[in-house]
C-alpha cells in the first residue's frame, strides 16, 4: 500500500515539476508569429549560448518564437538527430541546423523538405542542397585577419608556425588556408613553417609547441587556429620561457585567451560574433518564411582583438569568458 | 553483508507469494507511470500524439535500449558495467574496419562487429571473476581503453558506410511499413534477452550469483565462470549497439558513446532493476528506457528550455530509486 502512495505521489511530483518548468519559460520570445525550431551543436557551451541569445533578441524584435536545442558534446550525433526528429514533430515553420555530421541528418533534412519546413544552415555548413542559405563566419578572411596582424606584430620578417585542430574539419582546414594564403600573397619577408595538429587539445598542443620552438630557436610568431589550441600555444610558449619573446595570435575566445591578452602574453585573436550568427539567422528563417531570395551563403561578423580594443562594448558582446 | 543475508533458495521460499506479486507490482507501476507521462503529454501538446512520433520515440529508445538490456544481466548478478557507452562506439568502429577497410560482406562483419562485443565483455568477465578486480574499477578502465582503441582504430575521423550496401537499412529499412528495421530489432533481441533471462540457466545464475554469490558458490555452482559468461553475453548487446547506431547514423563516429553506459544504467533502475543484484527483468528495463526516451521527446515538444529537460530526468531517476529502496526496506 506504501509503495503505491509513494510511486503516486512521485508520479505528481514528476507532472508537477513538468509544469512548473512549462511556467518556467517554454518558447521564447512572446505571443504568436512563427516558430523558428533552432537545432545547435552545442548548448552548455558559452559560444551557444551567444547565438541563442542574438537568436531570442532578434526573434523579440520581429515578433517571431524560437527554441534553442543542442546535444551536451559536439560528439553526441545520434542525440542530436534524435533532436531533430522531436523539432520537426512540432511542424515548425522554419529550421535552423548546425550539422554535427550532415550524412546522418540527410534523411531528416528530406522530410524537412517534405514537409516544406524551409532550413537555414548554421555556424557550419551543412552537406546538402535542402538548406536554402548557410549562416557562417568566412573563417578564411577571419584566419587572413590573424595573418595580417600577426605580419604586423612582427614586422614583416621571421620564422612563424601554425597550430591547428585538425587537418580533416571544414573549419580546421579554413582558417589553416586563409592563414597560409595571405602570409604567400603578402608577406614575403615571412617563413612559414608546415602546419602542426594538435586536435585542439590544450596540452597536446602544448606540446607542440615546445617541440617547434626548440627545434627553431629563432621562431617569431606562432598562430593558433582555435580555443583548445591557442591555451596549448600560451602554455607551450610559457613553459619555453619565451614569453614576450614569441607572438601569438589566436582564435576564438575563453577566459584563458582574454587574460593572456591582457597580461600580454599573447598579441590578440579573432573572434566570431556569435550574437551575430544568432540575428542574422533569425532574419535568413524569417525571409525564407516569407519565400524571399536569399543568397548561398551570409557571412556573419567577426573582429581582431587586442589590448586596445577589448573592452569595446562590440568586442565585449562578441567574447566569452 | 553474505551472514545476514539467507541463501537465494529460502529466501524465495520465505517471501513466497507476496514477494512473487510485488515483483510484478514494481513493474506494473513503472509501465503505469509511462502510460501516465504519455497521456500527460498527449494532452498539453497537439505533436506529441500520432504514429510518427509514437515511432520517433520507439526509434530513439533503440540504442539506449539495446545497451540497458545488457546491462540489466550485469546489473542482476550484483555487477556493473560502465563500459558499454564507448564499447559501443568502439564496436561501431570496429564494424567499419571490417566492412568498409577490410571490405567483408554485410553478412560477415554485423556478426563479427557483435562477437568484438562479447569479447571486450570477455575481458571484463576476467578481470572481474579471475583477477577479482571490482567491477566498477574494472569496467572504468575497459571504458578508457575502448575510448581510446576507438580513437586509434579510426584515425580519429569517423567511418562512413556508403560503399556498404544495405547497412543504412539495418536500421532505418522497412521490413514492415512505417516501422524502423531498428525497432524490430530491438524487440526481437528483447524476447529473446527476456526468455534467456528466466528460462535458462545463464539467467537463473545471473539471479543467483546477484542474490546471493557465496551461497550459489556453495552450492557447487563455478560462480567465476558464470561471472564471466554474464559480462560476455552482455557484451554481445554492446556490439548489436555499436552495429545499430553506425547504421543508423551511416558512420561509425569513434568519439561518441561516452555518457551513454549512465543513461542505460537509469533504464535498468528505473525499471526496478536493484542495484544491488538478485531483482529486475528486461521488459522492466524496456519501460525504463521507454520513460527516458518518452521524457526527452515530450519534453522537447512542448519547447521546455533544455537545461530543465535534464532537471525532470533527474527527478525521475531519483524517484526511482527511492521507491526501490523504500520496496526494499518493506519486503
Amino acid at each position: 500500500m506504501r509503495t503505491r502512495k509513494i510511486v503516486a505521489a512521485a508520479a505528481g511530483a514528476v507532472l508537477a515539476l513538468s509544469l512548473a518548468a512549462c511556467g518556467q519559460g517554454g518558447t521564447s520570445g512572446a505571443g504568436g508569429g512563427p516558430l523558428i525550431a533552432i537545432v545547435s551543436k552545442g548548448f552548455q557551451h558559452q559560444f551557444w549560448q551567444s547565438v541563442k541569445k542574438g537568436a531570442e533578441d532578434e526573434a523579440a524584435a520581429k515578433g517571431a518564437r524560437i527554441t534553442f536545442v543542442g546535444p551536451p558534446t559536439e560528439k553526441d550525433v545520434e542525440q542530436q538527430v534524435n533532436m531533430l526528429t522531436n523539432e520537426l514533430a512540432k511542424s515548425p515553420q522554419a529550421l535552423g541546423f548546425a550539422a554535427l555530421d550532415s550524412r546522418a541528418a540527410a534523411p531528416l533534412l528530406q522530410q524537412a523538405k517534405s514537409q516544406n519546413i524551409p532550413v537555414v544552415a548554421f555556424d557550419s555548413g551543412v552537406d546538402s542542397d535542402i538548406p536554402v542559405t548557410t549562416v557562417a563566419t568566412d573563417n578564411k578572411a577571419a584566419a587572413a585577419e590573424a595573418a595580417k596582424h600577426l605580419s604586423e606584430q612582427i614586422g614583416g620578417q621571421g620564422k612563424v608556425a601554425l597550430v591547428v585542430h585538425d587537418q580533416t574539419s571544414l573549419s580546421g582546414k579554413d582558417r589553416r588556408d586563409g592563414f597560409l594564403d595571405w602570409m604567400r600573397q603578402n608577406a614575403p619577408g615571412i617563413t612559414v613553417l608546415p602546419p602542426q595538429y594538435g586536435g585542439g587539445d590544450q596540452l597536446e598542443s602544448a606540446n607542440i609547441t615546445k617541440s617547434i620552438i626548440s627545434a627553431n630557436p629563432d621562431l617569431k610568431g606562432i598562430y593558433a587556429a582555435n580555443e583548445g589550441s591557442a591555451i596549448g600555444v600560451i602554455k607551450g610558449v610559457e613553459e619555453s620561457g619565451k614569453s614576450g619573446a614569441i607572438k601569438i595570435a589566436g582564435f576564438d575566445s575563453g577566459k584563458a585567451q582574454i587574460d593572456a591578452i591582457n597580461s600580454g602574453l599573447m598579441a590578440g585573436a579573432v573572434t566570431q560574433d556569435p550574437l551575430d550568427m544568432g540575428k542574422q539567422l533569425v532574419d535568413a528563417a524569417l525571409k525564407a518564411i516569407n519565400k524571399e531570395q536569399l543568397p548561398k551563403r551570409i557571412d556573419t561578423a567577426y573582429y581582431w582583438y587586442d589590448k586596445t580594443n577589448i573592452n569595446d562594448p562590440k568586442i565585449k558582446a562578441a567574447l566569452y569568458q | 553483508m553474505t551472514t545476514t543475508k539467507a541463501p537465494a533458495r529460502e529466501r524465495t521460499q520465505a517471501t513466497g507469494l507476496t514477494g512473487a506479486i510485488k515483483g510484478r507490482l514494481q513493474q506494473l507501476l513503472a509501465f503505469a507511470s509511462l502510460i501516465v507521462i504519455y497521456a500527460f503529454f498527449s494532452i498539453v501538446s497537439p505533436f506529441f500524439f500520432s504514429y510518427g512520433n509514437f515511432i520517433a520515440i520507439l526509434f530513439s529508445t533503440v540504442v539506449i535500449g539495446t545497451l540497458a538490456i545488457g546491462t540489466t544481466f550485469v546489473i542482476i548478478s550484483a555487477g556493473i558495467d560502465l563500459s558499454v557507452g564507448t564499447g559501443m562506439a568502439l564496436c561501431a568502429v570496429m564494424s567499419g574496419v571490417f566492412m568498409v577497410n577490410m571490405d567483408l560482406p554485410l553478412a560477415l562483419g554485423v556478426p563479427l562487429a557483435v562477437l568484438f562485443g562479447g569479447l571486450m565483455g570477455l575481458v571484463n568477465g576476467i578481470n572481474v571473476a579471475i583477477l577479482r578486480i571490482p567491477p566498477f574499477i574494472a569496467t572504468l578502465a575497459m571504458m578508457l581503453v575502448a575510448e581510446g582503441l576507438a580513437l586509434v582504430l579510426s584515425h580519429s575521423t569517423p567511418i562512413y558506410f556508403s560503399d556498404v550496401p544495405g547497412y543504412t537499412d539495418l536500421s532505418t529499412g522497412n521490413l514492415i511499413p512505417n516501422v524502423p528495421n531498428a525497432v524490430l530489432i530491438l524487440l526481437v533481441v528483447a524476447i529473446i534477452a527476456g526468455v534467456l533471462l528466466t528460462k535458462s540457466v545463464l539467467g537463473r545464475y545471473t539471479y543467483s550469483i546477484g542474490s546471493n554469490e557465496e551461497a550459489t558458490a556453495l552450492s557447487g555452482i563455478d560462480v567465476r565462470k558464470w561471472k564471466i559468461a554474464i559480462y560476455a553475453f552482455a557484451g554481445l548487446f554492446t556490439g548489436l549497439a555499436g552495429v545499430m547506431i553506425s547504421a543508423r547514423l551511416g558512420s561509425a563516429q569513434p568519439a561518441t558513446g561516452m555518457g551513454y553506459e549512465l543513461q542505460a544504467i537509469a533504464a535498468v533502475v528505473i525499471g526496478g532493476t536493484s542495484l544491488s543484484g538478485g531483482k529486475g527483468s528486461i521488459i522492466g528495463t524496456l519501460i525504463g528506457a521507454l520513460i527516458i526516451s518518452v521524457l526527452n521527446n515530450g519534453l522537447q515538444i512542448m519547447s521546455i528550455p533544455q537545461e530543465w529537460q535534464n532537471v525532470i530526468l533527474g527527478g525521475v531517476i531519483l524517484v526511482a530509486v527511492y521507491t526501490d529502496r523504500i520496496r526494499k526496506r518493506e519486503a
